[in-house]
């Protein structure tokens, strides 16, 4: 455990010093400011900022976090010739990696939050962005690491980096509406409910939308969801399902980390 | 102390380790020498846990060490290029492996001393140009005063006086009673420094031995042209 520290501490005293967090940090601070500055009810600006969050974290994440996995290929060999087990290494890089974006952006949107002093509806609906855009960048940073793990090619594992955010971010919307489009005639409801599963976006999305209980921004997933599961359990399964979306890759990414050569 | 039982390794379909066992002799300088591509630093690698064998064992004291870590607290190891964190200073670098190894910095101003680091000390290594960076690298291979040395291509892209000192240093060790291994592609470097040489060639141990033994078995006078004569095929060991 207490390497595990050591290595965080490392990471986060690196990460402080890059560019890279103070500008994510910056780039929601402002947002998050023009956001409450301009809408007069929290609840629009938080909705407002959602809808950025639910693409740009997921893209910074992944990129972010697969280049940095590339980048300390010779410091993680470096480090594996002193005593340290790969377990350790692994949950320090993650942490040290993961943390701080998360951080980053949570500070910036409760700053600009405060700042502008917009609570109409109180505080709940930023927390629970700021919930969704932590969990969010939890998951990318773990299907990042995992990518970056499998490929040992830096062009490649970058490349079904940004092929994976688009898939989850762009073109299931576009398959759903294929789908349905298609499909119309036939009960389909199953079969989406199952596709909106294997999208951790999508169930960000859906967890968000159900706790405000905003039917007319549900579209058709959250709608279904809800059909389905009612509101209560429908966030409770949203959360579970991005519990395992976190869960699963950040394992196999581990599992592949003890086993690779260096 | 360092002994590699039927060792075989592959990348993909290449083999790259054929059946190696070999036991490294404590106190002594052993050089690992062989073509590119033989296998030298797969070999390093592999006793170090950075790459782990498809089959066989590596024992260290008569213990497993696959999959272990903790034997690397008496490991000090010099990679072929040294890199670190862009954003630490050497003094960090220095600071953080003596962090994660709990060990005491040892003899590490003199080491500064000889390999004329002292001016780099509080520079980014993102500023640090190729040799000195390799300096960096031998200093943490050298300072926690471990058991074992193992050090791969050493003097690549140190200046001469650098060079010569590092070599001082490293027979300074052997003496010292420190088991020695390490790898070179400047044959008048391995004749000086080794005691042992376990010769390579594509993935086989073609000769594990003494250097005189080498060198009066070839029937050549110099270390460069027996090791040619053993490249060369036609060449018979009986």
């Amino acid at each position: 455990m207490g390497l595990i520290f050591k290595i965080i501490k490392f990471e986060f005293s690196n990460a402080l010093r890059s560019k890279w967090v103070i500008f994510y940090f910056s780039f929601f601070l402002i947002l998050s400011f023009l956001m409450f500055n301009f809408e007069d009810e929290t609840g629009k600006a938080v909705l407002s900022l959602m809808n950025i969050v639910l693409i740009v974290i997921p893209l910074v994440s992944i990129i972010f976090g697969t280049m940095y996995v590339y980048n300390s290929n010779d410091y993680i060999q470096m480090v594996l010739c002193q005593p340290l087990d790969r377990r350790s290494l692994y949950f320090g890089l993650y942490l040290g990696n993961a943390v701080p974006l998360a951080l980053s952006f949570v500070a910036g949107i409760f700053i600009g939050f405060v700042f502008t002093g917009a609570d109409t509806a109180g505080i709940t609906p930023v927390l629970i962005l700021t919930i969704n855009g932590f969990a969010l960048t939890l998951i990318f940073t773990s299907i990042a690491f995992l990518t970056a793990i499998k490929f040992s090619d830096k062009a490649r594992g970058l490349g079904a980096a940004i092929l994976i955010w688009l898939m989850l971010a762009v073109i299931y919307d576009g398959l759903i509406l294929f789908v349905t489009y298609f499909f119309r005639d036939y009960p389909i409801e199953n079969i989406i409910l199952g596709i909106s599963l294997i999208n951790p976006i999508d169930l960000a999305r859906i967890f968000f939308i159900l706790d405000f209980n905003i039917s007319a921004l549900m579209g058709y997933t959250g709608a279904l969801f809800n059909k389905f599961f009612g509101t209560s359990l429908g966030v409770l399964v949203s959360a579970g399902l991005m519990i395992l979306w976190f869960i699963i890759p950040f394992l196999l990414g581990l599992r592949s980390f003890n086993k690779k050569d260096f | 102390m360092i002994e590699l039982k039927n060792i075989e390794k592959s990348f993909g379909k290449y083999q790259v380790l054929k059946n190696i066992s070999l036991n490294i002799e404590p106190g002594k300088i052993t050089a690992i020498v062989g073509p590119n591509g033989s296998g030298k630093t797969t070999i390093i690698k592999s006793i170090l846990g950075l790459v782990q064998p498809d089959k066989g064992e590596i024992l260290f004291n008569n213990k497993s060490v696959i999959k272990e870590y903790l034997y690397r607290k008496d490991i000090g190891y010099m990679p072929q290029a040294a890199s670190f964190p862009d954003n630490l200073t050497v003094n960090e670098v220095f600071n953080m492996i003596s962090d994660i190894r709990m060990q005491q910095m040892n003899g590490n101003a003199e080491l500064i001393n000889i390999l004329n680091l002292q001016p780099e000390l509080n520079k980014k290594i993102r500023t640090l140009s190729g040799g000195n960076k390799q300096k960096v690298s031998a200093c943490i291979a050298l300072m926690f005063n471990p058991k074992i040395i193992i050090l791969d291509e050493p003097t690549a892209g140190l200046d001469p006086a650098a060079s010569a000192n590092l070599k001082k240093k490293i027979v300074e060790q052997r003496d010292a009673g420190k088991t020695i291994i390490l790898t070179s592609h400047i044959m008048a470097e391995i004749e000086e420094l080794s005691d042992n040489i376990l010769f390579l060639i594509e993935g086989k141990i073609v000769y594990d031995g003494s250097l005189k033994n080498l060198v009066e078995l070839s029937g050549q006078a110099k270390l460069e042209n027996a090791i040619a004569a053993m490249m060369n095929k036609e060449f018979r060991w009986d």
